[in-house]
């Protein structure tokens, strides 16, 4: 039996969630609506009084200075409230209800025992809404998602029976495969969810062939997982045959790079991993190899960087997928080395339009708003709890996302120098610790190999997951005590594809054996391959030698903390797997690893045709300025940033809201994370998939050289610094696509050799495309650069807002008539054009200049000239810094053939930096920058106003602080 | 001054250090940082598990300073704070009675204040009953910014339109602090609402209100300088000793004048404003 208790706020109180959902509802067109109440449920399930329920009512789940609650027995209907319709949210059997924990907690520590279980619902009244169609209507484009929710119409006010899901009965299940045919291999593939093709499918045929008997469903599950794109990646790692078609300098073009066709094998270690390896930084410590890329960070310690991506459980629920994305990538550097303290996170989100018509969005397609708001929320809800700062990031919309919304999230650690490196040794435990294992998440790995189609919301509901942070922030309290004090030889997380990847890894050059009936559930009726491959949140691995073992279970117990023995590492180099007795797998760990068959993928990548129409001479600077400010892409993100505790450990010095109001839009930021030291890391990210339609390369190139501008601008240099690289791409098997990847990494290798910076982690998130009805939307190929770079002493750090009146303003870098992918074009509807190159030769000693000059502190403020060019550039300076600017095009060094104010405004150039030098440096300055193209454009002033003087020396831009700001802060001022 | 307050009071290590316990428990996220204030400060500082304590492995009479730093204790379930309050309330409340009574010192910040609200602690009453609230902020949503605080409340004028001196703020925590400092918040739920008009008026009174939200000047005025529809824009109270005070902003936010947000243009100070609150703290147990 059970008793439902309702929490409802006493009249009077404001409730803001309320509010903003009748905001919600009117915007939706239901314009009648005249009321909302929100109501929290809970149903306590178990042999308890009406006494003690009154009692925990009362003391622990209602607050007595602004709430009620109502006590009703399992029979009893709730009140109804006349003229209000009423509307019951619950989460469905084996979703994570965070609160149901938390709750029975309370309710023991009340010294309560005869509660079971609690179960949590919501429940919306409604009034001046009549129709039922309304009333669903509302509920599915606000209140709930169906993955993982059911509504409840007025009439049903009973819990819904979740207790009594069957007993799993043990049974051995064999795949016969050994005698079928092609087809009948693709149609297992396809009906088991393995995502494997072909030529993968015969070769685990023939590798049982050989064995001479067909696999267990297990075992064919757990080489679908370690094969899958996401965990193995075959792309990067495959045979490529590359194409190129029409590749030449176009008119007016700086630079035409040529890759000719050629045959390459690993991708990955042709262009990323060989920069890192030509290079030998003596500062890369781990690269490559471990769950994030180590370098060194002072004589004590390193820092790891990792940035993951979850776009397609994001698409389906944007608040669970994004959630359970950054808590998976905390989880990373958690599981490097010996395990590193996470100290900063990063998240970078591309949206389809906001404004998109609703009646447009294709079936199976969230609306971006809600995919927003949901991600936002999701990243800002696992993030705060957990304690990590989220200082740097991007949002960036295109209509080509309305299906694949992209999310990446990053994560940096800490860790002490000796704990840098990790070693499983034959007969250690294997440990799992943290949360319990659900139907959660099953399929992930192999689901994100393949495309969202209109259908995927339901035939992968199994992928979306909802995180629990708080039982991550308890592991990872524990480990790093654990750590400290010695008690494991490895770790690694529980990501996509379960314990089956992660023991899999781990045990790679040993072999494992594992009970599978031994890992704790959430709740039973697990079949073994769901144990083995579920991949529920908040779980780590752990190789325990066997004297350690007692003392690390019972320091886990301590802080209640799950910890668990689940089978040892062996010397066999098999994977072995029992269930209450039972062999269920035996696989030998080198086909596992390196069975994965290599075929060739064609790729081309076709130039496109040059035919950048000559366009008219805008008369209006200003409007267009006013326009780009509003430009989501470049428009104030204000309204996330602040959402996310970017402070949290006291070591943020550069925020990402800097200047005279706190709200001027930063480079990139700057920690500080250890309190007895002056050595800082500066993080930027750098991403741009409108110049990837033109040319990959050139994208690649730009995202690079803008990620270390952010470093350069904030007071980092490129003296110990390093790149990450995440790619977002369409299906690989389409030959276009490849091709577009195949040039992006060139580009990467090159520009990172130029600038002498290594990669030192990356992940590729291939088949971004949406389906409707067979027609495949793809994804921008779009290529995210995270850098971060140590500095000596976070004095030195500076801030892109304008500091003094009388300052001088320089231009540092030479401009070019480059609008290809730039926001002007987009603006003004444009496509072609030339897309923005980087002089190797020039850009790393510019920037290291550049750095140096700011170490002399010669520098007062600089900003990176990005999205909108030198307009936006100065703009953001002068309303950050609320004060005026006085600029002269005349003055700036421009290169290219048209001589337009417009388009030296608005070229987004790359290596270029607007940067404020006082009156008494001018000299030094001008000397530390010897070499480089450096105008002297103008000046800061005391006015209000931002005013440009053209090449003919009128005045061809002017606009007041005020109208400036207005423009770039109200277009995402709420979502 | 290289590494902020740390250096500053290493010469005076002879002088015997207060204990602070700074609190674990599920999802506190703001205890390393609390701890470096009160090192900074000059006091000596112990993490200690609330299982610790419960298990009595671990003994509150043995600290000076009890610490709740801020975070998501159990996930902020419920209501913010209210599970770990309930914790506190039904299996530590003797112990932490007596250590109030004993004339030891309490701070509560953010996640802590939030807490000691929900466990009766603040403002504190004989029956330790709920007396305020803080609930959801007005905006809806978490947010992270800088907020100018007033310190103690000084003369108001009544609606009949008549001064009317109110004493000022009795905590120990916050004596000699300036007018208006400066310090971030960060929540989603720090409005601050008392049960009625008396337990105002009563806190008014007894100077327990510690800060208010306003502006730069130190006017009292409405959002963004109350950054969450807070009533009287109170931002933190003390208890009628003045030794347990809880606040939503972080003083240990602005520690050094590095985490100021402006220091780039405004240059750095000797201190961040949060500096003198653990200082004081440590200072009331050298008198």
């Amino acid at each position: 039996m059970y008793w439902r208790i309702e929490i409802k706020d006493k009249e009077g109180v404001f409730n803001s969630a309320a509010e903003s959902l009748k905001s919600e509802i009117r915007e939706l067109g239901c314009s009648e609506i005249e009321d909302v109440r929100i109501r929290a449920v809970y149903f306590l399930i178990g042999t308890l009084s009406r006494d003690e329920a009154c009692r925990i009512a009362g003391d622990l789940l209602s607050d007595k200075v602004i709430q009620e609650f109502d006590l009703l027995a399992e029979n009893d209907a709730p009140k109804g409230y006349e003229k209000y319709k009423s509307l019951q949210i619950l989460y469905k059997p084996g979703v994570m209800d965070p609160v149901e924990d938390s709750t029975l907690k309370g309710i023991k520590d009340l010294g309560i025992v005869s509660v079971e279980s609690v179960r949590t619902a919501k429940r919306y009244l409604l009034k001046g809404i009549e129709k039922k169609e309304a009333l669903l209507l509302i509920a599915e484009k606000l209140l709930y998602n169906k993955l993982i929710q059911i509504v409840l119409p007025e009439d049903e006010h009973h819990l819904y029976d979740f207790a009594h899901l069957p007993d799993y009965k043990f049974q051995l299940k064999i795949v016969d495969l050994l005698d079928k045919s092609d087809k009948e291999l693709m149609r297992l593939s396809r009906e088991g969810q393995l995502y494997l093709n072909v030529h993968e499918m015969r070769t685990i045929q023939s590798y049982f062939k050989k064995l001479k008997r067909n696999p267990t469903d297990c075992e064919l599950e757990t080489i679908a997982q370690t094969w899958s794109e996401h965990c193995v990646h075959k792309t990067f790692r495959g045979l490529i045959d590359y194409k190129e078609k029409g590749v030449r300098r176009l008119p007016g073009a700086r630079f035409v790079k040529k890759l000719g066709s050629k045959k390459i094998h690993n991708l990955l270690k042709s262009t990323i991993a060989k920069v890192t390896t030509e290079l030998k930084k003596p500062y890369c410590v781990s690269v490559f190899k471990d769950n994030s890329g180590i370098i060194k960070f002072d004589d004590e310690y390193n820092v790891c960087f990792k940035v993951e991506t979850h776009n397609h459980p994001s698409a389906l629920e944007p608040y669970g997928g994004a959630n359970t994305g950054i808590g998976g990538v905390i989880r990373d550097p958690m599981g490097t080395g010996m395990g590193a303290k996470p100290i900063l996170n990063t998240d970078v989100f591309c949206f389809g339009p906001l404004d998109f018509a609703p009646q447009s969005l294709p079936p199976g397609a969230l609306s971006p708003r809600r995919v927003m708001k949901g991600v936002t929320s999701g990243v800002r809800d696992y993030g705060n709890r957990m304690g990590i700062p989220t200082a740097n990031g991007a949002v960036l919309f295109d209509e080509r996302f309305i299906g694949n919304p992209l999310v990446y999230c990053g994560t940096v650690g800490i860790l002490p120098k000796k704990e840098s490196f990790k070693k499983v040794r034959p007969q250690d435990a294997i440990v799992v610790v943290g949360g319990r294992t659900g139907r959660d998440g099953i399929h992930g790995a192999t689901f994100s190999s393949g495309e969202l189609t209109h259908e995927s919301e339901n035939i992968s509901s199994g992928a979306v997951q909802i995180g629990n942070a708080i039982t991550e922030k308890k592991v990872l309290d524990c480990l790093l005590k654990a750590r400290d004090a010695g008690l494991y030889g490895a770790i690694t997380d529980c990501g996509a594809g379960g314990l089956s990847s992660a023991i899999g890894e781990m045990g790679e050059t040993t072999g494992a054996r594992v009970d599978l009936k031994r890992v704790p559930l959430k709740y039973h009726g697990l079949s073994y391959p769901e144990i083995w491959i579920s991949e529920a949140q908040e779980r780590m691995v752990l190789a325990v030698p066997k004297n350690k073992v007692k003392k690390l279970l019972e320091m886990f117990a301590k802080e209640d903390v799950e910890a668990t023995v689940l089978g040892e590492f062996t010397r066999s180099k098999k994977l072995e797997l029992d269930y209450d007795g039972h062999r269920v797998c035996t696989l030998d760990m080198k086909f596992l690893h390196e069975g994965v068959p290599q075929i060739t993928r064609s790729a081309v990548w076709t130039a496109l045709p040059h035919k950048t129409k000559n366009f008219r001479v805008s008369k209006d600077c200003t409007g267009s300025l006013l326009k780009l400010l509003s430009h989501p892409n470049i428009a104030s993100k204000e309204w996330v940033i602040r959402q996310y505790d970017h402070e949290v450990q006291g070591a943020t010095v550069v925020k990402p809201l800097v200047g005279v109001a706190n709200d001027g839009p930063s480079d990139a930021c700057v920690v500080k994370p250890r309190f007895d030291s002056l050595k800082g890391l500066a993080v930027s990210n750098g991403i741009n998939f409108k110049y990837g339609d033109l040319d990959p390369y050139w994208m690649a190139a730009s995202c690079i050289d803008e990620a270390l501008r952010q470093i350069i601008c904030v007071g980092g240099s490129l003296a110990q610094a390093a790149i990450l690289d995440n790619f977002c791409w369409g299906n690989p098997d389409k030959p276009d696509r490849l091709g577009s990847l195949v040039r992006a990494s060139y580009g990467c290798y090159d520009a990172a050799k130029a600038f002498s910076v290594p990669f030192i982690s990356g992940k590729d998130s291939l088949n971004n495309e949406f389906s409707v009805h067979n027609k495949s939307i793809s994804i921008p190929g779009t290529l995210l650069i995270s850098a971060m770079a140590v500095m000596d002493d976070v004095h030195r750090s500076i801030t892109m807002d304008l500091k003094k009146s009388g300052n001088l303003l320089y231009l540092v870098g030479a401009t070019f008539q480059e609008l290809g992918g730039s926001h002007y074009y987009d603006i003004l509807k444009i496509k072609g054009g030339i897309v923005p190159q980087v002089d190797f030769k020039k850009a790393r000693s510019l920037m290291q200049k550049l750095s140096k000059a700011t170490a002399k502190g010669l520098i007062r403020s600089a900003h990176d000239c990005s999205e909108g060019g030198l307009g936006v550039t100065v703009a953001e300076m002068a309303f950050s810094g609320g004060l005026g600017v006085n600029i002269f095009l005349n003055d700036v060094c421009y290169k290219g053939k048209e001589k337009r104010d417009d388009v030296i405004l608005f070229s987004e150039s790359n290596t270029r930096f607007v940067v404020e030098v006082e009156r008494l440096n001018q000299k030094a300055f001008e000397k530390a920058l010897k070499g480089c193209s450096l105008s002297l454009m103008g000046c800061v002033t005391d006015s209000d106003e931002f005013k440009v003087y053209g090449l003919c020396g009128n005045i061809c831009l002017q606009a007041k602080l005020e109208q400036l700001k207005e423009a770039w802060q109200k277009p995402l001022k709420s979502v | 001054m290289l590494f902020g307050p740390s250096t500053l009071f290493t010469k005076k290590i002879n002088m015997a250090k207060p204990k602070v316990l700074i609190l674990k428990a599920a999802g506190i996220n703001c205890d390393k940082e609390t701890a470096f204030a009160f090192e900074s400060a000059g006091a000596a500082t112990e993490f200690v598990h609330i299982n610790q304590l419960v298990s009595l492995e671990k003994k509150l009479s043995e600290y000076q300073i009890l610490a709740l730093s801020g975070g998501f204790t159990y996930g902020d379930d419920i209501a913010a704070g209210k599970i770990l309050a309930n914790e506190l309330k039904c299996k530590l409340f003797d112990s932490l009675k007596k250590f109030v009574d004993d004339g030891k010192l309490i701070i509560g910040i953010c996640n802590g204040f939030q807490i000691l609200v929900k466990a009766g602690i603040l403002p504190g009453c004989a029956s330790f009953e709920q007396e305020v609230t803080l609930s959801g902020n007005d905006s809806g949503f978490f947010q992270d910014r800088w907020v100018y605080l007033k310190s103690s409340v000084r003369a108001q004028a009544s609606p009949e339109g008549t001064t009317r001196h109110q004493p000022p703020a009795k905590c120990v925590w916050t004596q000699g602090v300036r007018d208006v400092i400066y310090l971030p918040i960060a929540h989603g739920e720090g409005k601050f609402i008392p049960k009625n008009e008396e337990v105002l008026e009563r806190l008014k009174n007894s100077g327990q209100i510690v800060f208010q939200y306003c502006d730069k000047e130190g006017v009292v005025s409405g959002y963004p300088s109350n950054p969450n529809g807070s009533i009287d824009n109170i931002a933190g109270i003390c208890d009628s000793t003045g030794r347990v005070f809880g606040l939503m902003p972080h003083p240990e936010r602005h520690l050094i004048s590095l985490q100021h947000p402006r220091w780039t243009r405004e240059g750095l100070k000797k201190h961040g404003d949060g500096f003198v609150i653990f200082l004081n703290a440590v200072n009331y147990f050298r008198k």
